[in-house]
């Protein structure tokens, strides 16, 4: 038997050296490094608004309602003379973690769902299947309203009622990820090995198919935010005096006409981040789309 | 090697076929795909079965029922007397320790994500193979065996090629120390001179382990080499089987026959004297009646429509199944 | 049998390179042959030994991938030198090409006997009814069963075997002088094999029609062609009579491949293997590229490349040692 030779590759892929040649390919997408920074940035100003705003968001200063941007005050002042530009700052706590918190727990049950129905099928499945036909006929925006509805208002109450209809669109998207997965032969091998299904599914297949579901993940965080504010303006999210994007909004929207950077402002934010989070979700999907 | 340590019984297996809307208005029946009709085959200790057979002639799907793959509609397998399809022995591990697969495709065998260390250090720790502190040595261990350089485990299965996946593939099956290896169309998408490599490496560790092999392939060289006996296989029925090298040059079953001659010969002068085969393989949704064979062999009767004609054992030792097995022997004196 | 002079095809000194990132791959190096109207040439190689590559690059097919350098003579013009809609006309009227897998060539949404008229009515100046009695004579003519009934079914009601026939049909409703095939058995079974290679001869016999066939089967070669020539790592190390080469072959890696088939050797074996594996085509050795793995190599293999040296009777292989054993391959030739 002739000893077979080393591999001819130049760069043999270990997991490491993929990692690296992964790092340099994301380095030559401009799309998403602007985004990476976006949300690079916005996670800083999320972390320590102390840090960032020049004044105390809630400071209310009668002597000074409603100027417009000057050099103390970038974005003006407020109807209670606060300072836009600290109020947006302070902002960036909430919506970033609204950004996070509406939508992990719909990732993890999603994935973990998902990924049992679509590996078992069977009964479980039919029912999944209908359930998700119902849940996806109706407005998502009017379902998390119908939830905040009898939960009552509130930022907590918005994690569970976006939760309870997010993780539906995780565990479809799984699903049929799993399915695809499961007709491999290493699926099948695993089966042959003895491996317990729970190996199969999380161990194995897992890996192979959560890409889709991390870059949906990006772009439903830019969903949760401009959702999130809806609510807060809506009155059904975050609470005045609370600074919220969404709130923010609702507060500027009497004085449109004379105070209009009130509302502009953190309408840009939210933009901004939406955007950062969207180049993300792009950027990886062309990063990760599996090559031949 | 006499003893059988696998016995296949009249195995059977039909898939429901989806049925249309339309189907269903029209009340049409539900439709079968018979991709087993009755298999019987004993696997022998230390033996190497060739399958052969046309593609969709059922002997993948053979291969899956004796891994457990696929579960029959009908029939038993025995492993070592125990049923394995048995309530109580359907979720026992440990038989598939002692009955591994190996896949033909070499790109979707090996999970992507995993280093060809881990693939085998899995296999080794799930079945407590050996003392965890054991396993990376053991991992080395089997990376020669199957002859692959030692660095190959820091590696993903990305970084090899098609015959060094199928080497992975052999080492990730002997790491939990089959008995039986199953390896479906094992090296039909390698090279020519790669296939002759893991040849090479089955014959040898058949040796060294003391291994009993069923090698599905459609290559007919390839089988003749490797096999101690060969089966034919035609629509889901074993049509005929026996000694490899008496089936390889003298097959009795009309089927046998014109597969054998169909493959072409390395020897230019052999050209043009081929046994041409009508028509092609019907649709396991549509089995013709009787012998299946019937609608396209020359030595057809009014009693091979009608009736399934069953093994019969042959003076050479093997069997066939035919009607006109005697004529068809005297038709060649 | 009058052959037209300007009906042979000259491939002389064709290299195709694609860009890899910042490097050039080398896919095929300084290739020639010749093919005669009603000559059979087989093109053989594992792969990426550049086979498909040629035969993609004679009607300029990988012109947009990467750089093809070289003549490609063909009625007294050079079809490497035409622009893409002059070779356009060349394509599918005189040159036909078919492929491995006949469900991509063919359209899925149009009738077969549309697809058939389509080509006609591009290529010929047939009349509406003569481009209908055409369409049935070439599906009647491929050993399509009922044809005129089966002209308005879509390409999926056809099975694996018949739609390559109808794909041939397609390809040779034209009346073509040249037909390109690529590998186009290698999905199918022996049996479906063996009817569909006889077709490809008939009709290569009838119409005087010249055949490339690329294939990885020493056997496909040795059952169809007149001549062939063994491409390895981008080049024809080996060409000539399918007679000669396959009886005693010249060079080096053509008998390592030989000696690697399963074929008159002892049941259960072990199976010659050429040592190492095919250089990566970016990291070509400066000499003969097969040096690395040759049982005969001598320093002088590592320096320089040796060329196709003819070695008489059509016959040429590229290799400084192998001169030393011409008088072997004349006696059995």
């Amino acid at each position: 038997m002739t000893p077979a030779s080393p591999v001819s590759a130049p760069v043999p892929p270990t997991r490491s050296s993929r990692s690296r040649e992964l790092l340099r390919a994301a380095l030559t997408k401009p799309g998403l490094m602007v985004g990476v920074g976006i949300i690079a940035l916005s996670t800083l100003l999320a972390l320590f608004p102390g840090f960032f705003a020049p004044h105390d968001p809630n400071a209310i200063n009668v002597a000074a309602m409603r100027q417009p941007p000057s050099l103390p005050h970038p974005f003006g002042t407020d109807m209670l003379g606060r300072d836009a530009f600290s109020r947006v700052i302070w902002a960036y706590s909430v919506n970033m973690q609204m950004a996070v918190l509406a939508t992990v727990f719909a990732l993890v049950i999603g994935v973990v769902v998902g990924a049992l129905v679509g590996y078992y099928r069977g009964l479980a499945d039919i029912i999944f299947g209908r359930f998700v036909d119902a849940i996806i006929t109706l407005p998502f925006l009017v379902l998390v309203i119908a939830v905040v509805a009898v939960l009552g208002p509130g930022l907590v109450n918005m994690y569970i009622a976006i939760t309870l209809v997010g993780w539906v669109y995780y565990a479809r998207l799984m699903r049929a990820e799993i399915i695809s997965q499961k007709t491999s032969d290493y699926a099948a091998a695993g089966i042959v090995m003895g491996y317990s299904d729970l190996r199969i599914i999380f161990r194995h297949l897992l890996p192979n198919a959560i890409t889709p579901v991390i870059v949906y993940w990006m772009t439903d965080m830019a969903l949760a935010i401009l959702l999130g504010s809806s609510l807060g303006y809506l009155g059904l999210g975050a609470q005045p005096p609370q600074a919220e994007w969404g709130v923010l909004i609702a507060e500027g929207r009497n004085f449109v006409t004379t105070a209009w950077w009130l509302s502009l402002m953190p309408g840009i934010a939210i933009v901004l981040t939406g955007f950062g989070f969207s180049l993300i979700g792009d950027g990886l999907a062309d990063l990760l789309r599996p090559r031949g | 090697m006499s003893d059988p340590v696998l016995e296949i019984r009249d195995l059977r297996l039909s898939f429901p076929v989806a049925r249309s809307l339309v189907d269903l208005i029209r009340r049409a029946p539900v439709r079968q795909v018979n991709a087993l009709n009755g298999v019987t085959l004993a696997l022998r200790r230390g033996e190497t079965l060739g399958v052969v057979g046309e593609s969709g002639c059922g002997k993948s799907t053979l291969a899956r029922c004796i891994v457990r793959l696929n579960a029959p509609t009908g029939g038993s397998i025995h492993f070592h007397g125990q049923d394995i399809f048995a309530p109580d022995q359907r979720h026992d591990r440990r038989f598939n320790r002692r009955v591994q697969m190996m896949f033909q495709d070499p790109y979707s065998s090996l999970n992507p994500r995993m280093t060809t260390g881990e693939i085998l250090a899995e296999a080794l720790r799930v079945h407590r193979i050996c003392p965890a502190g054991d396993i990376p040595a053991r991992v080395a261990e089997l990376l020669d065996l199957v002859r692959l350089p030692k660095d190959a485990a820091q590696k993903l299965p990305h970084a090899f090629s098609g015959g060094q996946r199928q080497r992975i593939a052999i080492a990730r099956a002997l790491a939990v120390e089959p008995e039986i290896l199953i390896a479906d169309e094992l090296v039909s998408a390698l090279d020519v001179s790669v296939q002759a490599q893991i040849v090479n490496l089955l014959l040898d560790l058949q040796a060294r382990l003391d291994l009993t092999i069923l090698f599905v392939a459609h290559d007919l060289r390839l089988v003749r080499h490797i096999s101690h006996r060969v089966a034919v296989i035609y629509l889901g029925r074993i049509v005929e089987i026996g000694d490899s090298e008496t089936l390889f040059k003298d097959p009795v079953h009309p089927y046998s026959r014109a597969l054998l001659s169909a493959a072409p010969s390395l020897d230019p002068a052999e050209r043009g004297n081929r046994t041409h085969l009508e028509g092609e393989l019907p649709s396991p949704l549509d089995v013709p009646g009787g012998c299946a064979f019937h609608v396209r062999c020359p030595h057809r009767s009014p009693r091979c429509s009608a009736e399934v004609p069953a093994l019969r054992p042959l003076a050479t030792g093997g069997a066939a199944a035919c009607h006109h097995i005697e004529e068809i022997a005297n038709e060649r004196l | 049998m009058t052959h037209d002079a300007t009906l042979r095809l000259e491939v002389s000194n064709l290299s195709v390179t694609f860009p890899v990132g910042a490097a050039t791959l080398p896919a095929v190096r300084d290739v020639s042959f010749t093919v005669a109207p009603g000559e059979v040439l087989g093109l053989v190689g594992e792969s990426g030994s550049g086979k498909s590559v040629t035969l993609r690059s004679i009607l300029g097919l990988t012109r947009r991938y990467g750089q093809i350098e070289g003549a490609v003579r063909w009625k007294g013009q050079d079809l490497l030198a035409l622009n893409e809609p002059a070779l356009r006309r060349v394509r599918g009227r005189e040159i036909a090409m078919i492929f491995q897998e006949p469900m991509t060539a063919l359209n899925p949404l149009l009738p077969v006997g549309l697809q058939i008229t389509e080509s006609l009515k591009a290529h010929t100046s047939l009349s509406r009814s003569e481009r209908k009695a055409r369409a049935i004579e070439m599906l009647d003519m491929v050993g399509i069963p009922a044809a005129a009934s089966r002209l308005d079914n879509y390409p999926h009601q056809f099975s694996g075997g018949m739609r390559q026939r109808v794909m041939i049909a397609i390809a040779l409703a034209v009346r073509p002088r040249l037909l390109l095939a690529d590998e186009p058995t290698t999905a199918l079974d022996v049996t479906i094999q063996a009817q569909i290679l006889d077709l490809i001869l008939a009709l290569a016999r009838d119409f005087d029609m010249g055949v490339i066939l690329v294939t990885h089967d020493l056997g496909v070669v040795a059952q169809t062609c007149d001549r062939v020539a063994v491409m390895y790592a981008g080049r024809v190390v080996e060409e000539g009579s399918v007679r000669d080469v396959l009886r005693a072959p010249l060079h080096p890696y053509t008998i390592g491949l030989m000696r690697s088939v399963p074929q008159d050797v002892a049941p259960r074996s072990r199976l010659y293997t050429i040592p190492g594996t095919p250089p990566g085509l970016l990291h070509l050795p400066p000499g003969c590229a097969f040096e690395p793995r040759c049982p005969v190599s001598d320093v002088s293999c590592a320096v320089s490349r040796p060329d196709l040296a003819s070695f008489g009777d059509g016959r040429r292989a590229a290799c400084f040692r192998c001169e030393i054993r011409p008088a072997e391959g004349a006696t059995a030739a």
